[in-house]
């Protein structure tokens, strides 16, 4: 017992109590996806399929690729599995229910949620700079004739951010629904259940292009570039999908009993 | 660290007051009001779903109360900014992703309260969890194990103060006595220990105050002596027949129980009478059946099981 003996008794000396610091909680959350098999396997996947995909794409396309086919191909797998990292980085506290502990260390929620939202960027550009590596490598080796074209400073980022779009997009389903499960269902059949509706419901197609983030968001990826009409649509898509579930979210966790 | 009791009795280390909690009709937990003393182990005890769990989880902040406050060594838990350094928390040792080695599982707490790595060691060492057990997945661990290692979680900040919901469940009976060794130990260098139990025996092995819970409400609180000071005197003697005629001339009626009697007096009493006869007696003691009849009778209405007077008096 190392307590302060000259206390009054009943009493504890918090005075030289410090808050853990935020960058040590990201870290902690970065070591919660990496030790255990599930989220050790989830992040060698996500980087061997990466690395698969686009092997496949050197050794079977008969075009001559550039950097930026490969930066695609990386993105198709990277797009599908790093949501699911950023759903899980949030909900294994639920479903594993390591939040009695968790917040009984950190009893303010709001600086795990923040921590793990930083972590799931970090994953993110990881995930990215793995992509970049790939493609800096293999495209030597594809021969195009211009392997370079359109590689421009905006242009990745643009992928960047689409990247981030679906990873924070699979974050905010995990913290607004706090179930594995459902927040994964939910972040695959929305964009679905959102492309039939404009689909079907032909009057309003325009109009859905404004709520329709998976579509807004793959706009990033025209070398061509984006409008502003179109940056406007990616910022309501954005505001739907992403900031309402997170401010749900955010409320929820804040208010909800942890057991 | 001082740890006297007296001392202590004047300012409680757990402070909780009027603690209200409602889930829509249903109130879990109803105008609790109870402390706990540094240098002493406090059971809490009640049945199942009499709102133990809820009024811990309220302790640290997991649960937000409808009503009423609580202090931890006089702070609101929330405001304590490094709390796993000052106060230990084991709410449920199951409650742990099963993917994760019982090791990970420390090493994750150490890091966020920000300790060395070698505490880790230190703690599993304390809760004799081996080198290889500690490398095993939780998902394979015993209940025991899981207790052992929430323990190891609890005590790795090196807190003032223990609160632990049911942490003797799934031990065994050799794994009891190692965690009333070691919570007595730690009481007794004027660490502030609360745990829950369901079960009386197991909290009348560990606690030294009582704090009992049924539906939700406060039904009794004291020393396990103070509780059981009503419940009367077991006895037994070789001439038991002129015993009971004896006492019933003193206006004391003894009732059959079990193989021996039981009365509403104190030993010293039924002593007396029985040395004025000159009658041989074998047993004289406090009735341990009664602070079991107190918790049964106490926590009746919260029971599933309905359970009748002649099953009370076969236990004494």
């Amino acid at each position: 017992m190392s307590a302060n003996t000259a206390l009054e008794p009943g009493m504890i000396d918090i005075s030289q109590s410090t808050r853990p610091s935020l960058a040590k909680l990201v870290g902690v959350e970065v070591r919660k996806m990496t030790d255990t098999r599930a989220g050790m396997w989830l992040l060698i996947t996500i980087a061997a399929i990466t690395v698969l995909v686009n092997t496949l794409f050197l050794i079977f396309s008969k075009d001559d690729l550039p950097f930026l086919a490969f930066l695609q191909f990386s993105a198709m797998p990277q797009g599908i599995l790093l949501p699911i990292l950023a759903i899980l980085l949030v909900t294994q506290e639920w479903g594993q229910r390591t939040g009695l502990v968790t917040f009984a260390l950190v009893p303010h929620r709001g600086r795990v949620m923040l921590a793990k939202f930083i972590a799931a960027v970090g994953f993110v550009v990881a995930a990215y700079l793995i992509a970049l590596a790939i493609a800096a490598v293999l495209t030597p080796l594809a021969g195009s004739a211009d392997p370079w074209e359109d590689v421009t400073g905006p242009y990745l980022l643009r992928v960047l951010l689409a990247l981030m779009i679906g990873a924070i997009w699979g974050w905010a389903f995990g913290i607004a629904l706090l179930n594995s499960a459902f927040a994964i269902v939910a972040y695959f059949a929305v964009p679905t259940v959102v492309t039939i509706v404009s689909e079907i419901w032909t009057a309003v197609r325009d109009q859905m292009t404004w709520f329709d983030l998976s579509m807004s968001s793959s706009r990033l990826f025209d070398p061509a570039g984006v409008s502003g009409e179109q940056w406007a649509q990616l910022g309501t898509g954005v505001l739907l999908w992403i900031a309402l579930p997170m401010v749900i979210g955010w409320i929820r966790v804040n208010r909800a009993e942890i057991k | 660290m001082r740890g006297a009791p007296a001392l202590g009795r004047l300012s409680p280390m757990i402070k909780v007051e009027n603690l209200t909690k409602k889930y829509g009709d249903f109130t879990a937990v109803r105008d609790v009001s109870f402390t706990a003393q540094p240098g002493r182990v406090t059971g809490f005890l009640g049945p199942n779903g009499a709102g133990k769990s809820t009024s811990m989880r309220m302790m640290v902040g997991l649960t937000r109360a409808d009503s009423g406050s609580v202090t931890v060594g006089g702070h609101d838990y929330l405001d304590i900014p490094n709390p796993g350094r000052h106060v230990g928390v084991l709410l449920d040792a199951s409650a742990q992703h099963a993917g994760r080695t019982g090791r990970e599982v420390l090493a994750l707490s150490a890091a966020t309260m920000g300790l060395p790595k070698a505490r880790v060691d230190e703690m599993l060492a304390l809760v004799s969890l081996s080198d290889s057990e500690a490398k095993r997945r939780v998902r394979n661990y015993s209940l025991g194990m899981r207790q052992r290692l929430g323990i190891a979680n609890a005590l790795m900040g090196d807190p003032q103060v223990l609160i632990l919901d049911e942490p003797a469940n799934g031990l065994d009976p050799a794994g009891i006595r190692w965690m009333r060794g070691l919570l007595k130990g730690y009481a007794d260098r004027g660490g502030t220990v609360l745990l829950s139990s369901h079960l009386l025996h197991e909290v009348q092995m560990i606690a030294d105050e009582l704090v009992m819970i049924g539906r939700g409400t406060i039904v009794a609180q004291g020393s396990p002596q103070e509780l059981l000071q009503d419940s009367g005197t077991y006895f037994r003697a070789v001439e038991q027949e002129q015993l009971v005629a004896a006492l019933r001339a003193q206006g004391i009626e003894p009732v059959a129980v079990a193989d021996g009697l039981r009365a509403d007096a104190e030993s010293v009493q039924i002593g007396r009478v029985a040395a004025a006869q000159g009658i041989t007696m074998i047993e004289l003691r406090p009735a341990d059946g009664g602070l079991e009849d107190l918790f049964l009778e106490l926590t009746a209405e919260t029971q599933r099981e309905a359970y009748t007077d002649n099953t009370a008096g076969a236990q004494a």
